[in-house]
């Protein structure tokens, strides 16, 4: 008998796990990597682009594995889409450091390897907490973005 | 304090009679001091002398009668002039006269109603207190004597628990359950936490106490939120088909009971607030309101009822069902 001067702090009954559920893979992988930064185009025209690797198990995402080339700008063009349309307070990009695409540096400018690396961990990091976003993942542009060959910029914006 | 020369002046004193046996009740002030004041509950009497000391002898004080009061109020920061009374019980001690010496008089408010429990919080403060004025021209003398008033209920006839699933669609599916929706101040909180649908990468969850005060009504209605408790109950990503247990005693928080619309003034409410962090420091919450209510205190038992308490207390931390004391052995 329960002696009501005690308080009762047994646990409450709950369904015991089902081992597939306790020793399989958890449903929320999603891993992106960005990476491979290549230099592209002639002259003055240069620009570097880097490969986005996602791998993912979320059912959200069309393909679990998908692989594409974009550059700075389309960053910026996701974090505008996303601060339209979405709900979300977007994470910060790097730097757009104008100052480097100026003439008469000592360096290479906006090709100099360390800035070059600090850039791409910028974009990494940005890209992995949009993705992880519940409500940003229903956004068609987060989808074209990662999964597209190439950004449809006369795309129609909505949801997934 | 006369304009000419020293004028004759008083001390007062307010003594309860009981106050040798009376049990006393700390009390945090506006100011965050926590002192002591007699405890009393709704219905007691209260009674005790007022002693008038003369400060000069040989001198008479001339006075317009000499009375004590016992007070209940609530009274709104943000507007302090009005004081609002919803107890207001006078006696007269003495009519308009003078006093040769130094007196004491006696007083009895009878089986006062004490309907509200005293509370002080952010921004409203209820208060009781015996107030005894002697009566002058230009100034009265007084002397305020300030108690504390705690409601009891006893175990409530429903006592549901609370239990829901939440989520968010195709990311996060939960369900979660408290063992009951009305705990006692000394209680523990037991419930679960149990995961259908893990599609985010959850980092630890833990369960909030938050204080609610409320003050005004209609349009300037103010709330003022406090978390009082912040207890972690899961360090980690869980998977689908996970149960997460909740044990949270509540003795160990400063907590009030439940006051809803107190003299249409003022609500005390509390919430269980469940939080979910990703490893984004995104925050999942579920906010769930609980009443609490204030037990009577039970006397003290036998030397061996407390061992049988202490060891049911530990009793979780191996297998439940196993370690039940020869006592328990009837249950399941």
């Amino acid at each position: 008998m329960t002696d009501p001067a005690v308080a009762d702090t047994r646990r409450l009954n709950s369904k015991p796990q089902d081992l597939t559920d306790a020793y399989g893979p958890p449903s929320n992988f999603l891993e992106i990597d960005v990476y491979d930064p290549q230099i592209v185009g002639v002259g003055r025209n240069r620009y570097t682009n880097y490969e986005v690797r996602m791998r993912t198990n979320l059912p959200i995402f069309k393909l679990k594995d998908s692989c594409v080339r974009r550059r700075y700008s389309d960053f910026e063009w996701l974090k505008n889409e996303l601060e339209r349309d979405s709900k979300i307070v977007v994470p910060s990009l790097p730097g757009k450091a104008l100052k480097r695409q100026l003439p008469f540096r000592g360096d290479e400018g906006l090709f100099e390897e360390s800035f070059i690396e600090e850039r791409r961990s910028g974009l990494e990091q940005f890209i992995n907490r949009i993705a992880g976003h519940p409500l940003a993942q229903n956004e068609r542009c987060l989808h074209m973005f990662l999964q597209d060959e190439s950004i449809d910029r006369n795309y129609i914006p909505g949801k997934v | 304090m006369s304009f000419f020369g020293f004028g004759q002046s008083a001390d007062i004193d307010i003594v309860l009679n009981d106050a040798e046996t009376r049990k006393k009740a700390e009390h945090k002030s506006e100011d965050g001091r926590k002192d002591k004041y007699f405890l009393f509950y709704d219905g007691e009497t209260v009674s005790g002398k007022v002693n008038v000391t003369l400060k000069y002898s040989g001198k008479r004080l001339e006075h317009n009668g000499i009375k004590i009061e016992f007070v209940g109020q609530i009274e709104l920061y943000y507007d302090r002039g009005n004081h609002h009374e919803f107890v207001s019980l006078v006696k007269d001690l003495a009519r308009p006269g003078e006093l040769t010496q130094s007196q004491t008089f006696d007083f009895e408010f009878t089986h006062v109603e004490k309907p509200y429990e005293s509370y002080t919080g952010q921004n409203v403060k209820l208060r009781y207190f015996l107030r005894a004025t002697v009566g002058r021209r230009l100034n009265d003398i007084s002397k305020e004597l300030d108690i504390v008033v705690h409601t009891l209920s006893t175990y409530p006839e429903l006592n549901s628990s609370i239990k829901m699933e939440v989520g968010i669609e195709d990311c996060l599916h939960i369900e979660f359950e408290y063992n009951k929706s009305k705990y006692h101040l000394k209680d523990v909180i037991v419930g679960k936490i149990y995961f259908l649908l893990v599609r985010i990468k959850i980092k630890h969850m833990e369960i909030d106490i938050i204080k609610r005060e409320t003050t005004g009504t209609g349009p300037n209605v103010y709330h003022e939120n406090d978390t009082m408790a912040k207890y972690e109950i899961m360090d980690g990503a869980p998977v689908r088909g996970e149960s997460i247990p909740i044990r949270l005693f509540l003795a160990g928080y400063e907590m009030t009971p439940t006051m809803r619309d107190i003299n249409k003034k003022f609500s005390v409410r509390y919430y269980l607030n469940l939080v979910l962090i990703d490893e984004e420091e995104r925050r999942y919450f579920k906010q769930q309101e609980i009443t609490l209510w204030r037990k009577g205190d039970i006397v003290r038992k036998s030397m061996s009822h407390q061992a049988i308490i202490a060891s049911q207390r530990f009793e979780g931390s191996s297998n439940p069902e196993k370690s039940q004391t020869p006592s328990n052995a009837e249950e399941g």
